[in-house]
């Protein structure tokens, strides 16, 4: 039926919480080393989406595949196995406030994967040194910076190899002079060829980062296409008043 | 030497031993309900609805009959109904320890309640499974945050143990009394088993305090770090 060129093929999601329907059959494909941009107001589905598509929140109809494979979102084993291949970064980072940084990433490295302490210990050293946190292994959460935090997140979650990162907005919630940091994390990572899909309201990552935007508005991917379809200059699309909008109350212009 | 003292030295390593058996008592209760309580909060917090419904039929009924009155169902109806010929430090080791799993349920349940849920999507998005994650992220986190109510707990279980003299436990209320009718020295032999309640809540007290003092995350505000 689909050869596997698409590592995740998300097909008519659906999901509602009682009368208030969030996601309507929203279907998007994803190529190895692809970037997606997801943009959108805010209760739009972005997060929705993102949640879905790791099962983090159910959705109630609609299928996701990973190679072609469709997963069975049923049953816990491949549940389990699908979340180990997608990564997740969160908004609020999520770290577990109970453990330094080193264990943080360890922590899922020693318990999902059962690797033992050494090798944990060492491949979380290498993704912490990825994204510049090497004399920080031994901190707590609250002991780090927003900027920091986020780092640590996206260091355990590429610990476990994760084919694909979602990305829900990674820079909403922290102070604007820790924005760039973060930022640069990502750039880096996406020049490895890394496959993303991120939610953002940060003009600066849809334009140089994403191969395509998607614009996502009550439920419905609205438009999408590549930036220069969608913001270049004169196009009238809803994508570019979305983004004037930002740049407004940013006040970067545009 | 006044006779008040003369008869408070004399049954002294008595009353000593009553408090050996107190606390041998407090300490099973207070683990025996440490144990269960976990389950059941776990249970209510992340269990399907009927496990939920259940359990919390649990809480009310131990929330809400007498201790005294659960002593003597369990001692002197269940247990004998069921032919179990538990001794005294069994039985109410049992009861005491049933009674404290339900309060202690219930600090667990708002500890865990207060956790931030995002923290548990983290470790689901990383491939843990549910017991995985409340075992390794939730399970760390609640039992540091509960030490100070269940350090509250411990004392009210202490005290409360006192009610196992009316089934005839040599405990320290038990044993006072023993002494007191016979030298009719009530009010120094009240006040030193007062003394030895206090000095036990005191002991205990204590060292939960150190325990949360030693398991406290880094980083954190230390605001009552002293007192």
């Amino acid at each position: 039926m689909t050869e596997a060129k698409f590592i995740l093929e998300v097909d008519t999601l659906n999901k509602s919480y009682g009368d208030n329907t969030i996601l309507k059959g929203v279907s998007l494909t994803l190529e190895e080393g692809e970037i997606k941009v997801l943009i959108g107001p805010s209760g739009g589905g972005k997060s929705t989406l993102l949640q879905c598509i790791n099962c983090l929140v159910a959705p109630d109809s609609g299928t996701i595949s990973m190679h072609g494979k469709e997963i069975n979102l049923k049953n816990k084993k491949d549940l389990y196995q699908l979340r180990q291949r997608v990564g997740m970064i969160f908004q609020e980072f999520n770290l577990f406030d109970h453990l330094t940084a080193l264990d943080n990433v360890t922590i899922a490295l020693r318990k999902v994967r059962r690797m033992d302490k050494g090798a944990a210990n060492k491949r979380a050293m290498f993704e912490l040194e990825q994204v510049g946190l090497g004399d920080k292994i031994e901190l707590y959460p609250a002991q780090l910076s927003g900027g920091q935090k986020q780092r640590v997140a996206i260091a355990r979650a590429l610990a476990m190899d994760p084919e694909v990162l979602l990305l829900d907005e990674p820079t909403s919630a922290l102070d604007p002079e820790l924005v760039g940091e973060v930022i640069s994390v990502i750039k880096a990572l996406a020049a490895k060829g890394m496959t993303m899909i991120m939610a953002t309201h940060q003009i600066s990552l849809i334009a140089g980062l994403a191969r395509n935007v998607l614009f996502m508005e009550n439920g419905i991917i609205q438009e999408q296409g590549s930036p220069k379809e969608l913001l270049g200059a004169g196009k009238k699309t809803r994508t570019q008043g979305f983004c004037d909008r930002l740049s407004d109350l940013d006040g970067e212009g545009s | 030497m006044p006779p008040s003292l003369t008869v408070i030295v004399d049954s002294f390593p008595y009353l000593i031993q009553g408090a050996f058996f107190t606390a041998g008592i407090v300490v099973c209760a207070m683990l025996f309900g440490l144990l269960l309580g976990v389950c059941i909060a776990v249970g209510i917090v992340y269990g399907p609805w009927p496990v939920r419904f259940v359990l919390n039929l649990y809480l009310w009924i131990f929330r809400g009959v007498p201790v005294l009155v659960l002593l003597f169902l369990f001692y002197f109806g269940l247990f004998t109904y069921l032919g179990l010929n538990f001794s005294a430090f069994v039985s109410v080791a049992i009861v005491l320890g049933l009674t404290t799993a339900a309060y202690q349920a219930n600090i667990f349940k708002g500890a865990m309640l207060s956790l931030p849920i995002g923290q548990f999507r983290a470790a689901s998005s990383l491939g843990m499974s549910d017991v995985q994650a409340i075992k390794s992220i939730v399970l760390p986190q609640i039992l540091r945050i509960s030490i100070p109510a269940w350090s509250n707990e411990y004392s009210i279980i202490l005290k409360d143990s006192a009610l196992a003299f009316v089934i005839g436990a040599p405990e320290i209320m038990a044993r006072t009394q023993f002494v007191a009718s016979r030298t009719y020295q009530h009010l120094p032999l009240y006040i030193t088993a007062g003394i030895i309640y206090f000095v036990l809540t005191w002991i205990g007290v204590r060292l939960l305090f150190k325990l949360e003092k030693r398991v406290r995350i880094p980083g954190y505000s230390d605001n009552g770090a002293n007192s």
